[in-house]
């Protein structure tokens, strides 16, 4: 793992040394990121998400949630002014398009493209780097078989339960080997069981491959789900209720 | 690359405009002529023909918009929402795939003295044991010149409105209207229609330009002694007598201006429409005769397909009859005598038609794709300017720039060849490919490329692997309708093929003077074949290639 970053740093922000087990500068770091419309402050985050944790960002649809994610991947609408720095595993991400940061985003719908089979929606997100026909195959069944889904390859996305959808959606984002995970909302669609195993699969995924992961819901049982902290996007700590009380 | 293509649109309007500024005003150096002067105007002006010409066009334009928009708007007004509407749209909307000439041609034949409705009537109603020697087509008011424009533009109109009702709340307008009490077309007047005639303002301007500067139509239905203005620019330029080039350039501007007139008091009529229209909402009446305007809406949409779909079942009758005698509802025999003689030549007709038209077709759907893909890339936001430049060839009369496009052609030596035709139909086959194709193209949900973005692929492959097989339907839909519009255009080819280039529009406009019906026929139905052929392509490749794919299959 260290062998990524070849420039030690020896002045890091303040802001990063509250997770302790971090490797310097691995994860996911917004670097003093404020993302501004007009006079209104959006988003302000100052903080270093660390490979395997989940970071909660929770608030009310329109608070800024969407632009947040927009910016972290590369493609912020021009409306918003922006300072401050993404970075991953150390490097600057300003400047990059979505296609170079290798950043996984999941939606709330599983988008998965309605003219492609099942494989070839996961062979899309396989690098080009693995060569060969036979080789990208057998990673597409792979994927398949870790999702509990063995011989799907062929199958037309339409034809898939719901819950089925978001598992190959998850696998199709792994597949790209992504550095870091953004979750936007991706079970709010989802019944009330479906979203438990989803929970229960999406974070257990983020766990073992060790990903940094921002997770923007307004879902307070969501966020909690992911067992990591809980900011609002302005930074400030979203105070969990008591535990066994419903909350307000 | 929208700018490249707007810029592409502009300039060739901007060009036939300058090619016939100048030798209406006496230069024209490919003739010999380099001093500017008057003369051409002294000629038009002394034309016998110029007030009763110019008359016509003004008349006949203004009725059939008119009677196009009322239609449009009474039957949208009367059922939209209905499933009798879903009924009406499904009758109506093939229509839109039929060449003019063509809906021209079964209109003359059924109206003719020898035609369905006076052999349905005779000889029991009106004594006639021999078609009677009268003239109905080619009526000296132009009255079936309107009936046929109207027939063909009351689905396109329809087409436009039903866009624009997509993108506004007009039911729950509506609803909110009738639960006040008021009747349901009056509810729709007054709360509907002035949303939406904001948004079909454009199409309604072109269908008024078109009407009055129309060529083909005009020579099939319109009036002969004089005819309209168009009609008799086209005699001029096509004219052995080379002096008249100058006269037909000085009728070609005064088409112009004509159109410029006609959509200047249009306009004025809007605004006094608009402040009356104030006045009748405010007064409050709640208008209750429903039924009597939902079965005129009903007659009326009956007629317009009647019109153009009984004309071309006739065609395709006579094209196939044998001894047909009066009045006899059908021949007494069918032969296929008529296309095997001529099919050779229509073959060949066929062929060229359909390589002007493809070839139209794929370089505007290029255009048009590389337009959409740039103001998605670099998040262009579609101006007002931009859609009246898109409009631009659409309202300009083609008569005139067409005249003036001619005569650059004739001079620098490009006139009759194939090429030439294929790149003037491409100014008017973009429009129509362009404005199908938005719609959908800008409904795709961006969230697609962004995913796709977050998994490595850079646009182009968004484009190539996500953007273009999702859409494959409303493409080859926008390439459809491109391909009928080339197929009908009738100006364009004559006046830049110079009658070196032939399709079938041209061969069966000119065969439309002469008398053999069957060969009308032949030539009517082929040309109506084509565009339809293509549209049934177009329906028929995206379920075959997405057959295994349900989340492609049914939606639109």
């Amino acid at each position: 793992m260290n062998d990524i970053t070849d420039t030690p740093r020896t002045a890091r922000p303040a802001a990063v040394s509250d997770d302790a087990h971090a490797g310097p500068c691995t994860g996911l770091h917004l670097d003093a990121l404020r993302i501004r419309l007009g006079a209104t402050t959006l988003v302000a985050l100052d903080t270093l998400i660390a490979p395997g944790e989940v970071l909660s960002v929770m608030g009310p649809s329109g608070s800024g949630k969407s632009t947040l994610l927009n910016q972290i991947i590369g493609a912020p609408a021009p409306a918003f002014q922006s300072d401050g720095q993404v970075r991953l595993d150390g490097q600057d991400l300003t400047g990059m398009g979505p296609q170079a940061r290798h950043i996984g985003l999941l939606f709330q719908d599983d988008l998965l493209f309605p003219h492609m089979s099942v494989g070839s929606n996961l062979a899309f997100a396989l690098p080009a780097g693995l060569r060969g026909r036979r080789a990208r195959r057998a990673a597409v069944e792979a994927a398949l078989a870790e999702a509990g889904m063995p011989g799907y390859a062929d199958r037309d996305p339409a034809t898939l339960s719901g819950g089925q959808r978001s598992r190959v959606a998850l696998m199709r984002t792994l597949l790209s080997a992504p550095r870091a995970l953004l979750l936007d909302e991706p079970f709010s669609r989802l019944d009330a069981d479906l979203r438990r195993t989803m929970r229960d699969l999406v974070f257990g995924e983020v766990r073992r491959r060790r990903l940094p992961t921002l997770l923007v819901t307004h879902d307070r049982e969501d966020a909690q789900a992911a067992g990591g902290r809980i900011l609002d996007p302005l930074g400030r700590p979203v105070a969990p209720p008591a535990d066994g009380d419903p909350g307000p | 690359m929208p700018v490249l293509t707007m810029g592409l649109l502009a300039l060739l309007v901007a060009a036939g405009l300058a090619g016939v500024l100048a030798p209406a005003f006496g230069w024209f150096p490919a003739l010999g002529h380099t001093r500017p002067g008057l003369g051409a105007w002294r000629d038009l002006f002394a034309w016998p023909g110029i007030g009763a010409a110019t008359r016509l066009s003004v008349t006949t334009a203004l009725a059939a918009t008119a009677l196009s928009l009322g239609t449009t708007m009474l039957i949208c007004a009367a059922w939209h929402g209905t499933r009798v509407f879903a009924a009406i749209q499904r009758l109506l909307s093939p229509l839109l795939s039929v060449p003019h000439a063509a809906a021209a041609l079964g209109l003359a034949f059924l109206i003719s003295p020898s035609g369905w409705i006076v052999r349905l009537l005779s000889p029991w109603a009106t004594g006639w044991e021999r078609p009677p020697d009268i003239l109905i087509a080619h009526d000296p008011w132009g009255l079936t010149l309107i009936a046929g424009l109207a027939a063909k533009e009351i689905p396109f109109l329809l087409l436009m409105t039903l866009a624009a009702l997509g993108q506004m709340p007009a039911r729950r307008s509506l609803l909110i209207a009738q639960t006040q009490g008021y009747g349901r077309v009056t509810g729709w007047l007054k709360t509907v229609f002035p949303q939406v005639y904001g948004q079909i303002r454009l199409p309604v301007y072109a269908v008024l330009a078109f009407s009055a500067s129309v060529v083909d139509v005009a020579l099939i239905l319109g009036p002969t002694t004089p005819a309209t203005l168009s009609v008799q620019v086209l005699d001029w330029l096509n004219d052995p007598q080379l002096s008249l080039r100058f006269a037909a350039a000085a009728g070609a501007l005064l088409q112009l201006g004509l159109v410029v007139g006609l959509l200047a008091v249009w306009r004025g009529s809007e605004l006094a429409a608009m402040r009356w229209g104030r006045g009748w909402v405010a007064r409050g009446h709640r208008g209750r005769a429903d039924v009597l305007w939902r079965g005129l809406a009903l007659v009326a949409a009956g007629l317009a397909a009647a019109a153009v779909l009984g004309g071309l079942a006739g065609l395709a009758v006579w094209s196939m009859a044998g001894f047909w005698s009066f009045p006899d509802m059908l021949p007494q025999g069918f032969t296929p005598r008529a296309w095997a003689t001529h099919w050779p030549t229509v073959a060949d007709r066929v062929r060229d038609t359909v390589i002007i038209a493809g070839a139209a077709t794929a370089i505007a759907l290029a255009l048009a794709l590389a337009c959409l893909e740039a103001e998605h890339r670099y998040r262009l936001k579609p101006s007002a300017r931009e859609m009246w430049l898109l409009y631009l060839p659409l309202i300009v009369p083609q008569a005139t720039f067409l005249t003036g496009l001619q005569m650059l052609a004739i001079a620098s030596g490009t006139a009759g060849i194939m090429a030439s035709v294929v790149a003037v139909h491409v100014l008017f086959v973009l429009p129509y490919v362009f404005l199908s194709l938005a719609e959908p193209w800008r409904a795709w949900d961006p969230r697609h490329a962004l995913l796709a973005e977050t998994l490595g692929a850079g646009p182009d492959r968004v484009f190539w692997r996500l953007r273009l097989p999702m859409l494959l339907r409303p493409i080859l839909t926008a390439a459809a309708v491109g391909f009928a519009v080339s197929v009908g255009q009738y100006l364009p080819t004559v006046l830049i093929g110079t009658g070196r280039v032939t399709t079938l529009t041209t061969e069966a406009v000119a065969l439309s003077s002469g008398g053999d019906r069957r060969l009308i026929g032949v030539y009517a139905i082929a040309q109506t074949a084509v565009p339809l052929l293509g549209f049934l392509a177009a329906l028929a490749l995206p379920a075959l290639v997405f057959r295994n794919r349900r989340g492609l299959s049914g939606a639109t």
